[in-house]
């Protein structure tokens, strides 16, 4: 094998090299070589290729983000901001928070097992790099229609990988969301988020400082798998019958990663390390530029001391390989012995491949010859950057003139019964326990809210009983109708969710998942969304404080529906007062706040029993949302409140169903008086909530959301004696609804439970 | 009373056993993997996890490690071990309890709140409940299936050794719905379903699952 060094590389100027096959275009092929002034090595060209890919430079994005730190909110509580591997975030008491969500998109859909694996692998070890330890994690994951046959091999797949690696690791799974469309079949959206915690001194960042100091790379060996991931996978669009590319998945071994964590943990606990990367997309090029572009600016890598699985690899797939559970640490002479002794403890592998120098250059060695010498900041940072083309679709007009006005409507009692059972089991709607039922919820023992609550909370400090709350969410429907409304529509759903709980918000994270930045009409869905989230958290007074972005999720021509899903992490003083979703005893009130409109663009019921999709999705109102939510944290806080539930897909009928599930009573509602039955209970207008108020604690809830003008109707009353006048045998649980007509929970329950399993488990 | 917690590679639910000693009024004791040293403890919980990644076979690994060179003697001698989940798999693989832990009937990983029955109350870690007392704590494990031959399946059941039994449910197929089990002298105790997760009303079902750890902690006052 003949090594293309820095001296061949001069000596031979014109040498034809695969540029393309790596990803890479003309343009940006020729920046390398001026940047070098002379072709790049086989090794640099790997380097530029894996590190200028979509997934790991944000070319295409860059200029579209960078409105969230142009309009970040006033606020105390950011303590390192988007641009790291994840920000962090001051809960109170000496606590900080860190918490991101990444997509694995391409490879769930190659490999699901492995793919969604290798997600929650991935983002923990980003979450481990800046010094917390990972406390939870949920999945935001959407699927082609459930009865369609690819979802049968993606689905089972991706949830089997999540709980495998997940649970496997000892976090807890708190939450997420489970998404049918059928603009997912053949681009299913893997997206994992893990929260982490530490105390604020313990933050760490990724940078190599102190000339001198090494850098030790600590885990799992490097083998071939995952070589490319970032370049070829997820940064191309699939071709309809392209070629299989299971070599490009990288395979995950959770109990590695279990020890990583734990070898990690303790020497930074130790003050070992100066400086900590993880290594996901890009392996030991991104590590490598990133921590040397951060620090000194210098580094010396002497490539061939990295401990291999396979012997035969050669530089170029050393340095692109995606190999899981290695971290990268530069660690001062001084403490190498106790770190490498630590490392030992845990049975984790580690060996010093490099130091840290003042040379400004990256120089990487093969066997004493010089392959790479390049400036780090040109690999890590300095990056193409693109002012993508973008225009309004030349569709969303008309996208938009066709209302769901026209379609039918239920009106007869029987009609709206019918209808409220068919939606309590539609995909969407109906039960996710067939999921969460794989995933451990318990472990840690922290855990105080998990799905179908609201959010996930977790207790943070077990002496005080800090906590936080997350929630995760998007419409992809109402970001196709209005992507600028959409994005806040997202915003405003997580943020009303976390709010439910009684945790104050925060923070927010997202991850962009959107069709080929190459078409205008994806890249103004991307531009429009991006806008929307940027002014509306500047509204909401919560910084973004990182994310990601995901591209190219579209086979042939036809993208998914523009999916920003968005994360909103809040704080909570003590867990103990969170309010579940779950109603309490006999003579409970039940509210509704907020205003109902007749908003059906986008809605689940246009969807599933019209499979229609136009018009305008609901109002968006920052402010209004904002108040919602400083009434219910002020109910938690105050004691007025025994539960709450957020009013979402599905309108006030799937709200109550889930809140009567959840506890497992019955309740006699009623509709508000001027309101039509079937937009009470099926539209989807923002910025509501219902609310179940103790009798005793109802002139001053009332009373509250009357001198800050938040409407509040009194809706119904928990009743677990409803049976008899309903029509059912005595003791049977009952929910009302006017005198329009009465479910029983059973039925509810059967119907809403079954729709998974009797797809999944046939 | 020093109870000790073994932390085995990829044992993932020590802080909970060691959290659930501490609420029952015990004092946790770490024990490592690697240290033949039970260090004069009381009692040992074997907690959960995926010790060795569980690759090869759950436990198969972990039956190996120096401090169960130690652990298997001490508990032959009467020493009271409770062995939760991967540690149930631990003490079969270590032929201290008989039959094995195979693949849930689903083929799936199960987390769900569980209600048991209490069948025997006169062993080390059950003697806080009421006979055939109903309890609900959370049960989550891949591979909880109980299995063994007819004949040993009679004589646990003939000799009054199964301490539980799932009830409405059986999560994962094991044979007579068996989710524990014990040695004849009852200090040694098998437990599919996580009491260590059901010991605040804050974070668990229930807090049914601090009986098993109040119990041993009674039976070394009355010892």
């Amino acid at each position: 094998m003949t090594i293309d060094t820095v001296v061949h590389a001069q000596a031979h100027p014109d040498q034809p090299q695969p540029f393309a096959e790596l990803g890479l275009k003309p343009d940006e092929y020729q920046r390398i070589r001026d940047i070098l002034g002379r072709r790049p090595t086989s090794s640099e060209l790997a380097m530029y290729s894996v590190m200028w890919s979509e997934h790991c430079s944000y070319k295409s994005s860059k200029v579209h983000l960078r409105q969230f730190g142009e309009k970040k909110p006033e606020t105390q509580a950011l303590l390192v901001g988007i641009g790291e591997n994840a920000g962090v975030v001051d809960i109170g008491d000496g606590w900080a928070v860190t918490f991101k969500v990444e997509s694995h998109n391409h490879p769930s859909y190659v490999e699901p097992y492995q793919g969604a694996a290798t997600g929650i692998g991935g983002i923990v070890r980003d979450i481990m790099s800046m010094g917390a330890r990972p406390i939870a994690v949920m999945d935001p994951l959407r699927f082609g229609p459930l009865d369609a046959p690819d979802t049968k091999r993606v689905l089972p797949g991706v949830i089997a990988g999540v709980g495998g690696y997940g649970n496997c690791l000892g976090l807890p799974n708190i939450g997420g969301e489970v998404v049918f469309d059928e603009s997912y079949a053949g681009n299913p959206l893997v997206n994992a988020l893990c929260i982490g915690a530490m105390r604020h001194d313990d933050i760490h960042l990724a940078s190599a400082k102190g000339v001198g100091n090494l850098v030790v790379l600590y885990g799992a060996r490097t083998g071939g798998d995952g070589i490319g991931g970032v370049s070829v996978l997820a940064s191309e669009t699939f071709d309809a019958d392209g070629p299989a590319k299971r070599p490009s998945v990288q395979v995950g071994d959770p109990f590695m990663e279990k020890l990583l964590i734990e070898a990690t943990l303790e020497v930074l606990h130790a003050g070992l390390v100066e400086g900590i990367q993880d290594l996901g997309g890009a392996g030991i090029s991104c590590a490598t530029s990133e921590l040397a572009s951060n620090g000194e600016g210098g580094m010396h890598v002497w490539l061939d001391r990295v401990l291999l699985r396979d012997q035969t690899l050669s530089p170029e797939e050393i340095l692109m390989s995606e190999s899981q559970e290695r971290m990268c640490a530069i660690v001062a002479p001084a403490n190498l012995d106790a770190f490498m002794a630590l490392c030992r403890k845990w049975d984790v592998e580690a060996v010093v491949i490099g130091e840290v120098t003042d040379s400004g250059r990256l120089t990487i060695d093969w066997h004493g010859e010089r392959i790479v010498d390049v400036p780090p900041r040109t690999v890590a940072h300095e990056g193409p950057v693109y002012e993508r083309p973008y225009h309004r679709p030349s569709w969303q007009d008309t996208l938009q003139a066709d209302t769901p006005d026209a379609l039918a409507r239920p009106s007869a009692p029987d009609e709206l019964r019918a209808t409220l059972l068919d939606l309590v089991g539609a995909p969407n709607l109906a039960s996710k326990a067939w999921v969460t039922s794989q995933y451990d919820r318990y472990v840690l023992g922290n855990t105080v809210l998990a799905q179908p609550e609201d959010s996930g909370m977790v207790r943070v400090d077990e002496q005080t009983g800090r906590g936080v709350a997350v929630s995760t969410d998007c419409n992809g429907r109402f970001a196709k109708l209005d992507p600028y409304a959409g994005a806040q529509l997202a915003l405003a759903e997580s943020y009303r969710n976390v709010v439910a709980t009684g945790a104050i918000p925060l923070a927010v994270t997202n991850c962009l998942n959107f069709g080929s930045p190459e078409d205008p009409e994806v890249m103004w869905q991307f531009a429009e969304a991006t806008r929307g989230l940027a002014d509306g958290c500047l509204e909401l007074g919560i910084p973004v404080t990182g994310g990601n972005v995901s591209f190219y999720n579209q086979t042939g021509d036809v993208a998914i529906l523009p999916t920003p899903v968005v994360g909103v992490l809040g704080v909570i003083d003590d867990v103990d007062r969170r309010t579940p979703m779950a109603w309490g005893p006999d003579g409970e009130l039940i509210y509704l706040l907020g205003d109902t409109r007749d908003e059906f663009g986008g809605s689940e019921w246009a969807h599933h029993v019209h499979r229609h999709l136009g018009g305008l999705p609901p109002i968006v109102d920052l402010a209004r949302e904002r108040l919602l939510g400083e009434i219910l944290v002020a109910g938690s806080r105050d004691g007025m409140l025994t539960a709450a539930h957020d009013v979402s897909d599905g309108g006030v009928a799937q709200t109550l169903v889930e809140m009567a599930l959840r506890s497992g009573i019955g309740a006699r509602t009623w509709v508000p008086d001027g309101i039509d039955p079937f937009v009470f209970l099926f539209g989807e207008s923002a910025g509501r909530a219902v609310v179940v108020v103790p009798r005793s604690e109802e002139l001053r809830f009332t009373e509250m959301c009357a001198a800050r003008q938040l409407p509040a109707h009194r809706i119904g009353v928990v009743d677990s004696g409803l049976g008899p006048d309903a029509g059912y045998p005595d003791g049977t649980q009952v929910l009302q609804v006017s005198d329009l007509f009465a479910v029983a929970l059973d039925e509810l329950r059967t119907v809403h439970e079954g729709t998974l399993p009797a797809v999944l488990d046939a | 009373m020093r109870i000790g917690v073994v932390t085995f590679p990829g044992t993932l639910d020590d802080g909970d056993a060691a959290r659930a000693v501490c609420i029952a009024g015990g004092e946790p004791v770490a024990l490592w993997h690697g240290d033949d040293d039970l260090k004069g403890v009381d009692a040992v919980v074997l907690p959960g996890g995926f010790s060795y990644g569980d690759y090869l076979r759950c436990g198969a690994i972990s039956r190996f490690a120096p401090v169960m060179t130690s652990l298997v003697p001490a508990a032959q001698g009467g020493l009271p071990v409770l062995g939760i989940c991967n540690g149930f798999q631990v003490l079969c693989e270590s032929h201290l309890l008989p039959g094995a832990l195979t693949r849930n009937g689903s083929l799936h990983f199960v987390c769900r709140d569980q209600r048991l029955r209490i069948e025997r109350t006169d062993t080390d870690w059950t003697r806080d409940f009421a006979p055939g007392q109903e309890i609900v704590i959370p049960l989550k494990n891949g591979e909880g299936c109980f299995v063994a031959d007819e004949r040993t399946l009679d004589e646990l059941e003939g000799e009054g050794r199964v301490v539980a039994r799932y009830l409405e449910v059986n999560p994962n197929g094991s044979r007579r719905d068996i989710a524990g089990i014990s040695n004849a002298r009852g200090n040694i105790v098998g437990l599919m379903p996580h009491p260590e997760h059901a010991v605040e009303a804050l974070t668990g079902p229930s807090t049914d699952g601090l009986g098993f750890f109040t119990s041993v902690l009674t039976t070394m006052v009355r010892a």
